[in-house]
């Protein structure tokens, strides 16, 4: 199991974070998992070494002692007195999700990690679902918090939401624009913007590329957001201010990301799916759609290094975020 | 304080009968300044083919303060995990021939005058053959690895199945057995614990917990053996308690007596009953008493069950005594708040407080989801506490909740 184990362990896969697991406690589930899984095989066969022992010599007569070479068994490398083979793995974890989100979270083993940071460069959007509670404001914006308002809701409908949601996307949408740093007068750079394709390819504040509401029945609402760089408390944050626009409160009861990237929820392995056959067989079903999209992704960002705006280029004091994280990119999809 | 391999070269291992190096030789050897070498090699002849060894004790070495320093050793050898602990001494006993320890004093009458041995002086072919020239074990080590083919204890230990990986992480444990001689020490002490009804096959694991064992007295032992049985403990109860609960020969009598005498007391229970929760959790009379203070605490104000149902509980499931307070108050916040199942239906089903709160919460919400959840008796469709924690998730999911696993799983995607 060994050897053969740990070979087929390398790349990334997704696991789904349940509401009140810290992420790091689910990494280390899983690593317990996985070396549950690997030490577990059948004992190696016992083994012997060489000794060179006195004894008489065979067939003659005389009590002459020479050395002859025996087999003798050993325990040096019996299991009970080595121990384990495998005592730890190297787990990373990729965009992280606070204790009371819950969601897709896309961890990387072993020569994965460096997909991790391919992941990390190219700056892809994630799909979050946010339940949102009108009529109270607490001072963390979630509904467990301390409460600091309550009001009434009555004046609240659904085209008033939409309405403020479409603001905020038309907003973001321009930001996205800004940040991303395009010259907007080549045509490439306009046919991209066409295609939807502008995104910023280094840090930027939380951006949201679209936003919509998928259910209303006051006071809860669902909406569903597709964002950039963001943390779940600017998303629970970004509850409390449609509250406020629409002239109450609102606190948010739930955060859940249903897509990381090129992980859906489809992807994300469940608690009782966190053993070593399970995870190997969905980094191997995962590899070959992330080697592609990282690589759509390597092109796509080179493509737009050569469309900055000529003010970018002005940072002449070392290789800029972007061009490292494409360097790296470089690096490990070619 | 052990001496580096450096010191001594590698055709000191090659003692054989005739043709020995005297104690003498070696000092006028190897003697620094300052230094007393209270080191005795025996003369005695060397009948087995195994490479033989050196003995040391340390309780009469003496060295000089520059040696007292065991940095120095960390640096030379390397390989110390921890210098402040004692480092473990390579004491290793050949099978029954026992190398009578050194002597303390060094008898120096007439042996000044013998040359000492050049390796550079040729030898008869028959002496070359008898120079066993095997590497010299490690004078200290962090593994017991480089010693459990030269120790006849070890490598019998290993046979009947004691995790030694475990046992190196704690170096005085890992001294003792290699200083202890398996026939004179270790037989006993396996023969008395067979009597006491252990199988073979378990006495690796129970010899792994408890290595502490081989250093209590066997009369000791006895004696708490014999008190158990007065309080009409049957031997197979008694072998079960050891096996389950390692380290329950080594409390003394009267220490046993005062944990029997505290379960009895806080638990008001009868006797045959505190017999019967001791004997199905014995790791009570071993582990601390706090923990099962606070819990009897909690379980009476926090929680506000009563005395007999408190009672109740615990002789169907003993391990709540022990279990950890943040966990109980969780999980009964949400079997009672959420899932609205008062008191005298949770004391029905005490198994609820053995779950993982993640599967009660899961399955419960999956329940509710479905309009399921259904936990009075008095109505239809009631679903059992024991069997919503208990059951695989197939079961739950056929049976109970009659939907398809994916089903559950799905839900769970959306939590």
């Amino acid at each position: 199991m060994g050897a053969a184990g740990v070979a087929r362990l390398h790349g990334l896969f997704a696991t789904y974070k349940p509401p009140g697991l810290h992420w790091k406690h689910l990494r280390d589930t899983v690593e317990l998992q996985l070396l549950k899984g690997l030490n577990a095989g059948k004992p190696p066969a016992p083994e012997q070494r060489v000794r060179f022992l006195l004894g008489p010599v065979e067939g003659s007569e005389d009590k002459e002692l020479t050395l002859t070479a025996t087999s003798v068994p050993t325990l040096t490398n019996h299991p009970l007195v080595r121990g384990p083979a495998f005592t730890s793995l190297k787990i990373g974890v990729g965009h992280r999700l606070d204790a009371q989100a819950s969601g897709v979270l896309v961890l990387g083993v072993g020569q994965g990690r460096s997909l991790l940071t391919d992941m990390y460069n190219a700056h892809l959007t994630k799909d979050y679902t946010v339940r949102g509670l009108l009529g109270k404001a607490t001072d963390d914006f979630r509904e467990d918090g301390r409460l600091v308002e309550k009001t009434t809701y009555d004046h609240v409908t659904r085209e008033k939401l939409d309405r403020i949601l479409a603001v905020i996307q038309g907003s973001h949408q321009k930001a996205l624009v800004t940040y991303s740093n395009l010259d907007l007068q080549t045509q490439e750079a306009y046919e991209m913007a066409v295609k939807g394709l502008i995104r910023p390819m280094n840090k930027s504040p939380m951006l949201i590329t679209g936003i919509r509401c998928l259910h209303f029945a006051p006071p809860e609402f669902l909406l569903e957001v597709q964002c950039m760089h963001e943390t779940q408390k600017q998303l629970r944050r970004l509850v409390h201010e449609i509250g406020l626009e629409l002239k109450t409160t609102a606190v948010c009861s739930h955060v859940r990301r249903t897509r990381d990237g090129f992980f859906t929820l489809d992807d994300a392995l469940l608690r009782t799916q966190w053993d070593l056959h399970s995870i190997q067989d969905a980094i191997q079903v995962a590899a070959p759609r992330v080697a592609a999209e990282l690589e759509k992704n390597l092109r796509l960002g080179l493509g737009t290094q050569q469309l900055h705006s000529p003010g970018w280029h002005g940072d002449n004091e070392g290789p800029s975020p972007a061009l490292e994280g494409w360097a790296a990119g470089g690096a490990a999809g070619g | 304080m052990a001496l580096s391999a450096q010191q001594i070269p590698r055709w000191f291992n090659s003692i054989k009968r005739s043709s020995l190096i005297t104690a003498a030789q070696l000092r006028n050897r190897f003697q620094r300044p300052g230094q007393i070498w209270l080191h005795g090699l025996s003369a005695q002849p060397q009948v087995s083919s195994d490479s033989c060894f050196l003995q040391w004790g340390f309780k009469t070495y003496r060295t000089s303060s520059k040696w007292n320093n065991s940095s120095q050793f960390t640096k030379s050898s390397g390989q110390e995990i921890n210098s402040a602990q004692s480092t473990m001494l390579p004491s290793v006993n050949e099978q029954s021939q026992k190398i009578p320890t050194f002597d303390s004093e060094l008898s120096l009458e007439g042996l000044d005058d013998v040359p000492p041995l050049s390796p550079l002086q040729p030898i008869s072919e028959q002496e070359a053959v008898r120079i066993i020239a095997d590497p010299p074990l490690p004078p200290d080590s962090f593994t017991l690895r480089d010693y459990v083919d030269h120790s006849e204890t070890l490598r019998k230990l290993v046979l009947l199945g004691v995790d030694l990986s475990k046992i190196e992480k704690h170096p005085e444990a890992a001294n003792l057995l290699l200083r202890l001689d398996f026939e004179k020490d270790i037989n006993q002490v396996l023969l008395f614990l067979k009597d006491l009804g252990i199988e073979d096959s378990q006495l690796g694991a129970f010899l792994t917990k408890n290595y502490a064992i081989f250093s209590e007295d066997l009369e000791n032992l006895k004696t708490r053996v014999a008190y158990l049985q007065s309080k009409s403990f049957s031997k197979a109860d008694i072998a079960q308690m050891v096996r389950k609960a390692p380290f329950l020969l080594n409390f003394s009598v009267e220490r046993l007596d005062n944990r029997l005498g505290f379960f009895q007391k806080e638990l008001e229970l009868s006797v045959k009953k505190t017999r019967d929760l001791v004997v199905r959790l014995p790791r009570l009379l071993t582990g601390s008493l706090e923990p099962v203070k606070e819990n009897m605490k909690v379980y009476r104000l926090e929680l506000g069950f009563k005395h007999n149902e408190i009672q109740h509980m615990i002789t169907k499931i003993p391990k709540m005594l022990t279990a950890n307070k943040r966990k109980l108050t969780e999980t009964f916040d949400f079997v009672h708040n959420v899932m609205s199942i008062p008191h005298h239906i949770i004391v029905r089903f005490p198994q609820v407080f053995n779950a993982r709160l993640f599967k009660v919460q899961e399955r419960h919400l999956f329940l509710a989801y479905l309009g399921r959840a259904q936990y009075d008796p008095a109505k239809a469709n009631y679903i059992s506490l024991d069997k919503l924690v208990s059951v695989p998730d197939e079961i739950f999911c056929e049976d109970l909740a009659k939907a398809s696993v994916q089903d559950f799983e799905k839900f769970l995607k959306t939590l």
